[in-house]
């Protein structure tokens, strides 16, 4: 990966509430908004903050499964529907499963980086409580191998996180991989409790660290090694922003210090017909990790903070030994020893990340960046965390499937 | 002939009604899991629902649909390990509608008695009709050369009075389901002197199979469940009629229903719980119960005088309730029925002079629903007696009283033989009628 022949900028970030069980005005029995409905809130919610669509050049949607969700397929023809502007304007779709939302915004920069744009909208929508979780679990399931499922379990990705999980209480212990994973989940529903949109925004858990670790893993209503707290949520919600060359933030008229500038990237996919190399590795999150950092000459002690793709509590740790900060098996510890927490040495997940703030999973790689974003431009509100003067870079690594399609991304406060 | 054998050919007699129908489902989901099993999938599964009602069984087959749905979804881990070896089954919603279907298909829908005459188990949740019960028992048996076990859903009658009157030589037992029975874990089992030992052993698998708690229920009129009930819903009644000699008839209806459910900490009070079982089914229990017991009068003349005026509350089809004792709206009583005038008058016309009359509630009381989750239950409840028992307010001494009266009839079910143990009587009550406490306890006493 090469250093960008442009510079990149991410501006004007929105996100709708992730909706779900969890918060409060959520009945699973009413009429909710629907997949449109959160399309046009994202994409207003954008566009009012830059006068509307006329300057956009191209929008990018990203989406995993409203096919099945919303019997609703060809996304690329919403954006008209946020704002007449956007008519024959170049739209595209991606998908890449939970990573969708990180290769909407790869595609942005491409567009920007080929100069066929200046300012893109990219835009991240899933509605997943159309369906019970017992069937969202068989769409959820088309993130692997199709031809995997059969042989899955019944709630396909827990499984395999839960496989995962398994392996590294055999090699480094049970008791203590747990003790991460509740310290884990403690951290999301802190940082989630100070996001109004946040699905756990909520959450009224006298001690959420304790209740997670109380909860014993059972094979028998579940899975065997993860309970319900160590997996995100179904979540209905959407997140944009726009992605900008540095004409197109003075076409808009956006001043640097609301925007975040991107150095690098990474996006790399990995074979979808194959298991795990190291079951106790992200291989494809290490290697595209390695790609961004080092494309934008950096190394992992120069982020300041860094939004991960924990859809499990067994991800997160694996994530952090994958981002280079602990050694394989050391990744729990550093967890418990409060690194990963709002207060601690590398903050992640500042808003809850995909436990705490909900897992809309065409969204949330877009997400992450629009929780970049308000860090760094100070509009975090009661997140807010403070970036040290000499570390003033960010990353997302979102991921699509189990380890298989992967952005990583590095920010960087804009000058 | 073992366990599975023996629900190969199974006959539900009564299979639309109200409790009928929850029995047709959980055994359509026991025999459809073992047909399932690779030992049995050359065996041949048979489950008659046997009903006079055409439409009703339409409505069964809808109802079946809905809930083997539901409970299919909960243990879908289960079914994708029991259909592992069908490559055509991949996604859960795949593996679920083949479930359904095949619970579905043991069941054949029928009006016609004849079917049962090859069933090795019957199941009886017809009317509360003694003569009716012995008629088709007896016409069953008579017709059936597999010397069938039968199974009665009667919440009074004697077995011991059903086996010698349709000479069914000890086949059969007590097995009595709590409304609604896909629902309540509770099941009452009586067997009779002469009930076989093979059935009760047969029984007790298929509760246990079931995920039901028994309790075990001597074979008398009423058993443990009815037992109190009837009696508690007596002295309510009773309560009443002395009430109304010095306030209108309504009122005191009203302050013994809040006394019961209110101030006894319970799901819903005395006249609703009649109204939700049916004044012309709780008419019908006491006059069946009522022979079997010469020292008590187990019988209101309240409750012959509301149904000759055709109020019997019970349920509709979509299992609102009917007005009966009270009048309903969304499920929540609205009015009380005047006999004298025969209308339903406005509670909320008369409920802030009831229940300044009745007196302040001890500072401790907290909701039936409240007291279900708290963990501290009994000290909860300690607390809330303790206080309960220094008051002098009228719906304090009513309360007491009501107390009183539903542990002495408890304390006499198990002094007359009919629970084996003060822990059988209050599991009843517990787990049958969801009482927050049961009615054997110290709470007035310590």
């Amino acid at each position: 990966m090469s250093k960008l022949r442009r510079k990149i900028y991410i501006t004007a970030g929105y996100n709708t509430i992730s909706m779900g069980t969890g918060r409060k005005e959520f009945n699973p029995k009413k009429e909710r908004a629907g997949l449109e409905d959160y399309i046009k809130e994202a994409g207003m919610g954008v566009l009012n903050q830059v006068g509307g669509g006329k300057l956009i050049d191209e929008c990018v949607i990203s989406n995993f499964m409203a096919a099945r969700y919303n019997r609703q397929a060809n996304l690329a023809a919403f954006f008209p529907m946020i704002d007449e502007s956007l008519r024959y304007k170049p739209a595209i779709r991606v998908e890449g499963a939970c990573g969708s939302g990180g290769l909407a915004i790869a595609t942005a920069i491409k567009s920007i980086l080929a100069e066929t744009a200046d300012v893109v909208l990219a835009l991240g929508v899933e509605v997943q409580n159309t369906v019970k979780a017992v069937y969202g679990a068989d769409i959820l399931a088309g993130a692997g191998w199709s031809k995997k499922r059969k042989n899955g379990h019944a709630h396909f990705f827990p499984g395999q996180f839960s496989d995962r999980a398994g392996v590294y209480y055999q090699k480094y212990g049970k008791e203590y991989a747990r003790k991460a994973y509740s310290r884990w989940f403690g951290n999301m529903i802190d940082n989630a409790r100070l996001c109004p949109t946040a699905q756990e925004h909520h959450n009224t858990m006298a001690n959420p660290a304790e209740t997670h670790f109380k909860a014993e893993p059972n094979g028998k209503f579940f899975v065997d090694h993860l309970n319900v707290f160590d997996c995100s949520k179904v979540s209905d919600g959407a997140s944009a922003i726009l992605v900008c060359s540095e004409e197109g933030l003075k076409k808009l008229g956006v001043d640097k210090k609301n925007a975040v500038e991107i150095i690098s990237f990474a996006q790399v996919a990995d074979d979808i017909t194959k298991d795990p190399e190291n079951p106790v590795e992200l291989t494809t999150v290490k290697t595209a990790v390695h790609w961004a950092l080092q494309s934008a000459s950096l190394t992992i002690n120069d982020i300041a903070t860094a939004e991960i793709h924990d859809c499990f509590t067994a991800a997160a740790v694996l994530a952090v030994e994958a981002l280079g900060l602990a050694e394989p098996g050391k990744g729990a510890q550093y967890i418990i020893d409060g690194n990963t927490a709002r207060t601690g040495s590398f903050p992640m997940n500042t808003t809850g990340g995909l436990i705490g703030w909900g897992h809309p999973v065409g969204a949330t790689g877009i997400h992450m960046a629009v929780t970049i974003l308000e860090q760094f431009t100070g509009k975090a509100g009661k997140a807010q965390i403070t970036i040290p003067a000499n570390k003033p870079y960010g990353m997302t690594v979102n991921m699509g499937g189990d380890d298989r399609t992967l952005t990583a991304i590095v920010y960087k406060k804009a000058e | 002939m073992n366990y599975t054998d023996r629900l190969q050919n199974v006959s539900v007699l009564g299979a639309a009604g109200k409790m009928g129908s929850g029995i047709l489902l959980l055994t359509a989901v026991e025999m459809a899991d073992l047909k399932l099993l690779p030992e049995n999938k050359d065996k041949q599964f048979v489950l008659n629902a046997i009903d006079v009602s055409p439409s009703g069984l339409q409505g069964l087959m809808k109802y079946l649909k809905t809930q083997v749905l539901k409970i299919a979804e909960k243990k879908i881990s289960w079914l994708r390990e029991i259909y592992a070896s069908r490559a055509d089954l991949v996604e859960n919603g795949e593996i679920i509608e083949e479930y359904v279907f095949e619970v579905l298909s043991l069941v054949q829908p029928t009006s016609r008695i004849e079917a049962a005459y090859g069933s090795t188990v019957i199941f009886e949740a017809i009317k509360e009709d003694p003569t009716l019960k012995v008629t088709i028992f007896s016409n069953i048996d008579k017709n059936n050369s597999n010397k069938p076990w039968f199974f009665t859903n009667t919440s009074s009658i004697p077995i011991g009075n059903l086996n010698k009157d349709a000479a069914l030589e000890g086949r059969v037992i007590g097995f009595h389901f709590y409304n609604p029975p896909a629902v309540q874990k509770l099941v009452e089992l009586i067997k009779a002197d002469k009930t076989i030992p093979e059935l009760v052993e047969f029984a007790r698998q298929y509760a246990k199979k079931l995920k039901k708690v028994v309790v075990d229920s001597n074979d008398f009129a009423g058993f443990i469940g009815n037992g109190h009930f009837m009696r508690d819903a007596l002295h309510g009644i009773g309560e009443v009629e002395k009430l109304s000699e010095e306030m209108p008839f309504i009122e005191a209806v009203y302050m013994i229903n809040k006394i019961t459910q209110d101030y006894l900490v319970r799901p819903m009070g005395i006249f609703q719980l009649i109204d939700y079982v049916g004044i012309d089914v709780c008419q019908y229990i006491l006059s069946v119960m009522d022979p079997y017991f010469p020292n008590e009068e187990l019988h209101s003349k309240l409750l012959d005088i509301l149904l000759q005026n055709g109020v019997k509350g019970g349920q509709n089809a979509d299992g609102s309730q009917k007005d009966g004792f009270l009048k309903y709206e969304k499920g929540a009583p609205v009015a009380v029925f005047d006999f004298k005038d025969k209308t339903y008058h406005t509670i909320t016309a008369f409920k802030e002079n009831c229940d300044k009359r009745l007196g302040s509630m001890p500072t401790a009381f907290q909701p039936w629903k409240v007291i279900m989750k708290d963990s501290n239950k009994t000290a909860s409840l300690s607390q809330y007696f303790k206080e309960l028992k220094g008051m002098d307010s009228l719906g304090a001494k009513l309360a007491k009283t009501y107390h009183q009266r539903s542990l002495t009839i408890g304390l006499q079910l198990v002094k007359d033989g009919v629970a084996h143990s003060n822990e059988d009587v209050n599991t009843v009550m517990l787990t049958g009628f969801f009482h927050s406490f049961g009615p054997i306890n110290d709470f007035m006493t310590s």
